[in-house]
């Protein structure tokens, strides 16, 4: 490839004048030769690669605990969310009531529930759901968000008044009470109508992160140099606005996202969310919660559970804006 | 053709060529509203009202003025960056503000802008090569895909930069290096006018005089014409052959570089050379100083008559009422000489405000 | 002496390594005395200032050694407590950005006020008072009607001008001015300029004015000092250093800044950038952008040394004695304190 970049071959052109700067006299047109290898100033090593600020937040990320402990925990519950018997080998829903609410035993290591089911199996099985929740969920929000704040923001205006009271108006429903309304009417086995729920009340709250960091994008100079060159809307939009407007909604989604997996189990607590057979650690939590006096680590399998994987997401969405947030560097 | 015409011509200092660019009657309103979904118009911000200049082809008109006067304005109403309220601006005796899209766009290939802030003028999401070769991307027509690469490399060169750094992102440099790329960027498309908003305000000092000299190289290499804005009379004094003084919108003296600096007539221009600081501590003592009172009034509500006449010491009846013309004061359209250039005053006199050296 | 700063050393240390900020700074002000300090971005002239006002964040900043004697007391010594009355009642500061310093959601004549109940414990209504009182002494206009509003009220050389009111609402010692008109236009920078001249000589305080304006500089300031790369490169009283600079560096900066009275043909450009404080060159930090940088200049870095004008011919030093030459020169008082920190001060000198 004719176009490989050597850094060694840049750092050698550019040492060599600066090494034979003695011989340097007065002469204005050494500035320009000068200016030519910026050795030091401004951390521009003449040995530097080319580096993005992708790249920088990348080492950034790399290099903090707490981003490698909760991707390593998201990539461990992803992985038992897709294939749950690598880690459990029985059916979650394989009840015997006649070994109901025994405490942890051979075969049961967390014990049973009321229904005789084997605790541990259920907990492990309960990711898939949440998770696929979670992710679905986000994935739309994301989607919808930034589309409807995108547009808003770049063509403000007309456009933006609608957009913007159109997302006040899902904003001010109320979450809990719009899904005991809105999911005991749909009646379905799959997650979808939960997704979709969270979807249509989730958007307006990355619409306003999208329509605000578009706004900033926007105004900056290099929109405007390419308006001057006369670049389409398109071209604007996609190459200079998106990519420098795009972080914060990356940042908002991740923590989101853990939201989202506790909205799903506050649903399936109340009975609106996720409906048996699907497995739900919402679901787990209600049925342990009438039996908490007499047998408390029902509950705290599941809850536990659904609480790391939250913890997980959030302090992962934290490490993302750490690295990705300039005002912090 | 009006009166005005003919004199702005005269202040040519070389009456040579057509003029490359002619501004008519420029205007820009930008309107105050209220309301959220249904805007109402309240008022209007006259950022620029009425400007007419001539550029030539192959020179340098400095635009200077304080903060809130219109010039950055009207260099965003040069390049199609705002749509003016009224007013042509002609390029090559065309008017470009009245043009279809199409047509816009090869026009814009000829006029391009120089940024203020190197810091913000840059896509930091995009490496030095995409920056500066984006121009060929929007005008495919200018490079064939196989050549863009190295033409941008000759420019990179051209600015004083090593060409191996293309693939670099923009944070990678400092401010001064950072203009150099924006240059760049700005002479791809071989543009004959390039209109510089500021561009040294926001460097060190030191760097500064780099990016001026590369900017006054630049211009003999390529035979470029510049607008060039600032709010620092001594380099534009360094860089322009023609300086207009601008104040609430409109330009109140226009004229060469020494009938502005040497002859001033109009009070404003008076007032905005003897406050410079001057770097010599021995005029401290026989500089006599303009302080003017107050500060610039609001461009939504802009004085009646003549718009500096809050803050002149000339001011009279006259000023409130009758709004003066930017034309050459009858008092020296006889007599010739420098102090016989446009200035928009009903008082014009002459008053040196500027110790005038023995070099010339 | 007001104040003597001595041999003051700071650092940052941040994620990517410890960047030496101000690297040995001596300088001092006398009571009625204006001193500029003159530099580019980075060159420590306002971290040297924020550390004598007390107002350093550390961290990430950390003074590494020196002195700052205030009035005779050394205020690094000093408790959180004590130096907190030495700030705003002894030395007040002026910043460049005045719509940031001052509170949004205050009104002007309550954030005047305040300084009056914080240190001299008065009353509500008397401070309110003394606000008006300021307001006119800085010359706002129809000060007992706009002592009400609030910042975003008033146009930019205003706003500098409360600054102004409230940095001398205790008749402080002392005031340091960092970029005071440098937001402002010229002809509303003559304005405070001008005011804050006149107000110093009235109240006899010594100011340190911090700019990177050779211009403001000349027209107000006693004596200079020239700050490359954290260190003090030049010191003159100002009517010399205009003259006859004895370092490169400022003979640079004087020779590449265009004239308003003349039109010149290519300017004097410095070559290179201002260093990066985390990697200072050895030896003189100049040395890579030096017209006259030879082999001694990367190798040892050149003490401030005095300046002496004598014209005599014993003045041509070869170039390996030329450092050793400049220590031994006895401080006579014909430089009236001038000194510079260049191992060939005496060729520049003979240049200018």
């Amino acid at each position: 490839m004719p176009e490989a970049y050597d850094p060694n071959q840049v750092a050698k052109d550019a040492i060599a004048p600066t090494g034979a700067g003695g011989a340097m006299d007065l002469a204005m047109s050494e500035a320009e030769t000068l200016e030519k290898t910026p050795g030091g100033p401004g951390g521009t090593g003449p040995q530097e690669k080319a580096r993005s600020l992708w790249t920088d937040a990348w080492q950034q990320l790399r290099r903090n605990p707490v981003f490698i402990i909760s991707s390593l925990l998201i990539v461990f519950l992803v992985l038992i969310a897709i294939w749950p018997s690598l880690i459990a080998s029985g059916d979650p829903n394989a009840c015997q009531l006649s070994q109901a609410n025994k405490g942890s035993g051979p075969g049961h290591p967390f014990g049973t529930d009321q229904q005789g089911c084997d605790v541990y199996t259920r907990t492990v099985y309960g990711a898939r759901a949440s998770i696929a929740v979670g992710i679905c969920a986000t994935l739309g929000v994301a989607i919808l968000g930034s589309l409807m704040g995108g547009l808003a923001g770049f063509f403000g205006g007309w456009w933006d008044g609608l957009l913007s009271r159109l997302a006040d108006v899902f904003f001010a429903i109320p979450v809990v009470l719009g899904g005991l309304v809105f999911l005991s009417v749909v009646v379905s086995d799959t997650i979808w109508p939960v997704v979709g729920f969270m979807v249509l009340l989730g958007w307006p709250q990355i619409s306003r992160i999208a329509r605000g960091s578009v706004i900033t994008a926007k105004q900056n100079d290099y929109v405007q140099a390419a308006r001057a060159l006369g670049a389409s809307n398109s071209r604007m939009l996609l190459r200079h606005v998106a990519p420098n407007a795009v972080a914060p909604v990356i940042v908002v989604a991740t923590i989101a996202l853990g939201t989202y997996i506790a909205l799903e189990a506050t649903l399936s607590f109340l009975g609106v969310g996720l409906r048996p057979p699907t497995v739900s650690w919402g679901i787990d939590i209600s049925n342990a919660s009438q039996v908490i006096r007499n047998y408390p680590s029902q509950l705290l399998w599941p809850a536990g559970a659904l609480s790391i994987t939250v913890l997980a997401f959030i302090m992962l969405g934290d490490a993302v804006r750490d690295a990705l947030d300039p005002k912090l560097r | 053709m009006p009166e005005l015409t003919k004199e702005i011509a005269d202040a040519h200092p070389t009456p040579t060529a057509e003029p490359i660019l002619e501004v008519r009657g420029l205007v820009k309103h930008f309107p105050l509203t209220q309301g959220i979904l249904f805007k109402k118009q309240i008022g209007a911000v006259k950022a620029v009202d009425g400007v007419d200049f001539d550029l030539g082809a192959g020179e340098t008109l400095g635009i200077v003025g304080e903060s809130g006067c219109g010039k950055s304005t009207v260099a965003k109403l040069l390049v199609n960056l705002e749509q003016p309220t009224a007013g042509e601006i002609r390029y090559k005796g065309e008017d470009i503000t009245k043009l279809s899209a199409r047509a816009l766009k090869a026009v814009r290939r000829n006029i391009q802008m120089v940024f203020q802030d190197p810091y913000t003028s840059l896509n930091p999401r995009m490496t030095v090569g995409d920056i500066i070769g984006e121009p060929y991307e929007i005008h495919p027509e200018v490079a064939p895909k196989g050549s863009r690469r190295q033409k941008v490399q000759e420019l990179l060169d051209v600015v004083g930069l090593n060409p191996e750094y293309i693939n670099r992102y923009p944070h990678q440099f400092s401010g001064g290096q950072r203009q150099r790329i924006g240059i760049a960027r700005g002479l791809a498309l071989r543009p004959e006018i390039i209109v510089a908003d500021e561009p040294v305000s926001a460097l060190d000092v030191s760097v500064q005089a780099q990016v001026v000299n590369l900017l006054e190289k630049l211009q003999d290499e390529f035979g470029l014409s510049y607008v060039f804005i600032a709010h620092d009379l001594s380099i534009v004094r360094h860089i322009s052959d023609r300086v207009g003084v601008m104040y609430l919108g409109r330009i109140v003296e226009i004229g060469s570089d020494r009938q502005i600096y040497e002859h001033p007539t109009h009070p404003y221009t008076q007032a905005l050379l003897s406050a410079v600081p001057v770097p010599d501590p021995d005029a401290r003592l026989h500089r006599e100083r303009i302080i003017l009172s107050g500060d610039v009034p609001s461009p939504a509500n802009p004085p009646s008559g003549c718009r500096f006449r809050t803050r002149c010491w000339k001011a009279q009846e006259r000023c409130e009422l009758e709004v003066p013309e930017l034309a050459v004061p009858a008092v020296f359209r006889l007599e010739g000489g420098p102090a016989a250039h446009p200035s928009a005053c009903h008082f014009a006199e002459e008053k040196q405000v500027v110790p005038e050296t023995d070099e010339t | 002496m007001l104040l003597e700063v001595r041999d003051l050393h700071v650092e940052f240390r941040t994620r990517d390594g410890v960047a030496k900020a101000v690297n040995g700074v001596t300088y001092s002000v006398d009571a009625g005395e204006t001193l500029a300090v003159l530099g580019e971005s980075g060159s420590g002239k306002s971290v040297t200032a924020q550390a004598v006002m007390g107002i350093l964040d550390m961290p990430p900043g950390k003074i590494t050694g020196g002195e700052i004697l205030f009035q005779g007391k050394d205020l690094l010594k000093l408790k959180e407590d004590e130096r907190r009355k030495v700030r705003g009642a002894e030395m007040a500061m002026i910043f460049q950005d005045a719509l940031s310093s001052l509170n949004p959601v205050l009104t002007v004549g309550d954030q005047l006020g305040e300084m009056f109940v914080v240190h001299r414990g008065m009353s509500k209504k008397d401070a309110k008072l003394k606000a008006v009182e300021l307001m006119d002494r800085v010359r706002i206009p129809a000060a007992k009607e706009r002592v009400g509003q609030y910042p975003h009220q008033f146009s930019g050389g205003m706003r500098q001008r409360i600054m102004i009111a409230m940095a001398l609402a205790l008749e402080p010692a002392l005031i340091i001015a960092d970029e005071p008109t440098t937001a402002l236009d010229v002809t509303v920078q003559a304005q405070v300029m001008d005011l804050l001249a006149e107000l110093q000589r009235e109240l006899n305080m010594g100011l340190i004015l911090i700019t990177h304006d050779l211009g403001v500089v000349a027209d107000v300031a006693d004596k200079i000092a020239v700050m490359y790369a954290g260190r003090i490169v030049e010191r003159a009283p100002v009517h010399d250093i205009y003259k006859a600079p004895a370092h490169p560096y400022t003979k640079g900066l004087l020779e590449s800044i265009p004239r308003l009275d003349q039109k010149g043909q290519e300017l004097y450009a410095i070559k290179g950038l201002p260093p990066n404080l985390m990697a200072i060159p050895p030896g003189c930090a100049f040395n890579p952008r030096c017209p006259r940088a030879q082999d001694i200049c990367r190798t040892e870095v050149p003490p401030l040394a005095e300046v002496t004008v004598d014209e005599g011919p014993g003045t041509v030093p070869s170039r390996p004695g030329a450092e050793a030459l400049s220590r031994l020169s006895p401080p006579t008082d014909n430089g009236a304190g001038r000194q510079s920190a260049c191992h060939f001060w005496k060729e520049t000198l003979r240049d200018a």
